[in-house]
């Protein structure tokens, strides 16, 4: 539990310092917001392609994050330190999921309101509450599997090329059941029949990933 | 020398696996296998076409169904079977299990192309489309197979073996796990238009129609063991042939302590 509070402070006191990550990730969400504005020459967005864009962006505003999680510990022997230091090696994998979960949040807190200003008229802020819970579970499941396969990718020659390849196949039950649970919040006006089947199935996969994340991440961490 | 023996590096551990084991490395029995294989298919051909009745709905076009769905269901189980292997290597260690997870996989991935080629024809056929997006299974299946085809790139971008196979064990038992979860998400968020053959299967399938599909998932599913074998076959008979052309090298050079001879039993082959 330590080891897991002392490594997830140690990545979020280097970003808090060297600013590397969410301030990249924030501003690439904002520009992809611009780039969906002419792209789909829309001023205004709701309903499905509200919440189309608005997980689209936030997912590949994500790898942005997930490729850079690992990148210290590659560069300057942080995985031996790990492998050496008398821990369970899962402790990295929940710390890292743990500091991923708070990028992304931070992320959320910028890209959302910008989302809201570009794109709702109005009712966005009824749907915050409900829109919280979807996005703080599709967070988790972003966060674990994202973590395990960081922590594989980061290990290959191809690196980054080989996340996103592998992370968006499996990441596409999270964008499902999100955009599916967001999209009649995000309708005018506000519903809310059929959330809770989406936010039953994000719980699913997280449940089913962090298990397995869980129970493979020694086998990634050997020599 | 450190490759082969990094790749074999030990006996099987527990006896009474020594057998299955060997077996499915070695070309023994794959002969009548194949036989089987090749008279299984004939017969589901003949009773595709000849004993099978004309679908009531989609007429003639309805038969590829006897191809396409074995094709899938065997491309799925061959998935999931190889997250079993996968998670086989990492307990036991015994690379023979990565090898068997990989041409699982490897297998399943070409039977994907053809799940998906028949399947757009069906759909071409049936609803005038090459591509629908409303059928929950093959967009499933699309999702599934973009997924595995990631496993070469990442199978081949990790150079130490060891790491490699215990990699790419992880990734197939994760894969494996997400086959299911996958399909629960996709058919949950498609609305089922179209009536699915498939469902009949359960249910009101007239029983010619059945038999024909019991009989062409059976010889689809030998298929796939008999090509499972033949590559893990080959496989084994190259690695042989590599170690002793390297023994040979040394010993002709007069080079350092001989290798262990024989990490793996030479068989005939």
């Amino acid at each position: 539990m330590r080891a897991i509070a002392a490594i997830a402070r140690k990545d979020l006191l280097v970003e808090l310092r060297t600013k590397e990550s969410v301030p990249a990730m924030a501003l690439f969400a904002v520009t992809t917001f611009v780039i969906f504005h002419f792209g789909l020459d829309r001023d205004r967005l709701e309903g499905e392609l509200a919440a189309g864009v608005l997980w689209v962006t936030l997912l590949f505003a994500a790898i942005l994050g997930i490729n850079r999680l690992f990148v210290a510990e590659r560069e300057q022997g942080g995985f031996d330190g790990i492998l050496m230091a008398p821990i369970e090696r899962t402790s990295l994998l929940i710390a890292k999921a743990g500091a991923l979960i708070v990028y992304l949040v931070a992320l959320e807190l910028i890209a959302l309101p910008v989302f809201a200003l570009f794109f709702i008229d109005q009712g966005f802020w009824d749907a915050v509450p409900r829109l919280a819970a979807v996005i703080l579970l599709a967070d988790l499941g972003l966060a674990v599997v994202g973590a395990m396969l960081a922590s594989i990718a980061v290990h290959t020659r191809a690196r980054d090329l080989l996340l996103p390849i592998l992370l968006l196949p499996l990441t596409v039950p999270v964008v499902i059941a999100a955009a599916a649970a967001t999209k009649p919040l995000l309708s005018v006006p506000l519903e809310t029949s059929g959330v809770a089947k989406w936010v039953a199935v994000l719980a699913l996969y997280d449940l089913v990933f962090g298990l397995l994340a869980y129970a493979v991440f020694d086998f990634l961490m050997e020599d | 020398m450190i490759w082969c023996s990094a790749f074999w590096p030990t006996r099987y551990s527990t006896s009474s696996w020594r057998i299955d084991l060997e077996s499915t490395l070695f070309g023994r029995g794959l002969k009548p296998l194949a036989v089987a294989t090749t008279v299984l298919l004939a017969t589901t051909l003949a009773l595709v076409f000849f004993y099978a009745p004309n679908d009531a709905d989609q007429g003639f076009i309805q038969k590829i169904f006897y191809i396409h769905v074995p094709l899938a269901i065997v491309a799925l189980f061959g998935f999931v079977a190889a997250g079993v292997m996968g998670a086989m290597h990492l307990r036991t260690r015994d690379d023979s299990w990565d090898a068997r997870s990989y041409v699982a996989i490897h297998m399943g991935v070409i039977f994907g192309v053809a799940v998906l080629a028949t399947g757009a024809i069906w759909a071409k056929g049936s609803w005038g489309k090459w591509w629908v997006w409303d059928e929950p299974t093959l967009v499933s299946f699309l999702i599934v197979f973009l997924l595995y085809v990631t496993y070469y790139p990442l199978r081949y971008s990790i150079e130490d073996p060891q790491r490699r196979a215990r990699y790419a064990s992880v990734f197939a038992i994760t894969a494996g796990a997400f086959v299911p979860i996958n399909f629960i998400a996709v058919r949950l968020a498609e609305n089922l238009v179209h009536p699915r053959v498939l469902n009949q299967t359960a249910g009101d399938m007239p029983g010619e129609m059945r038999l024909t599909f019991l009989v062409a998932l059976a010889g689809i599913a030998l298929l796939y063991v008999t090509l499972m074998k033949l590559e893990l076959t080959s496989k084994n008979a190259r690695r042989q042939l590599r170690r002793l052309r390297m023994l040979l090298e040394d010993e002709r050079t007069g080079g350092a302590a001989p290798p262990p001879v024989a990490t793996v039993p030479a068989k005939p082959v």
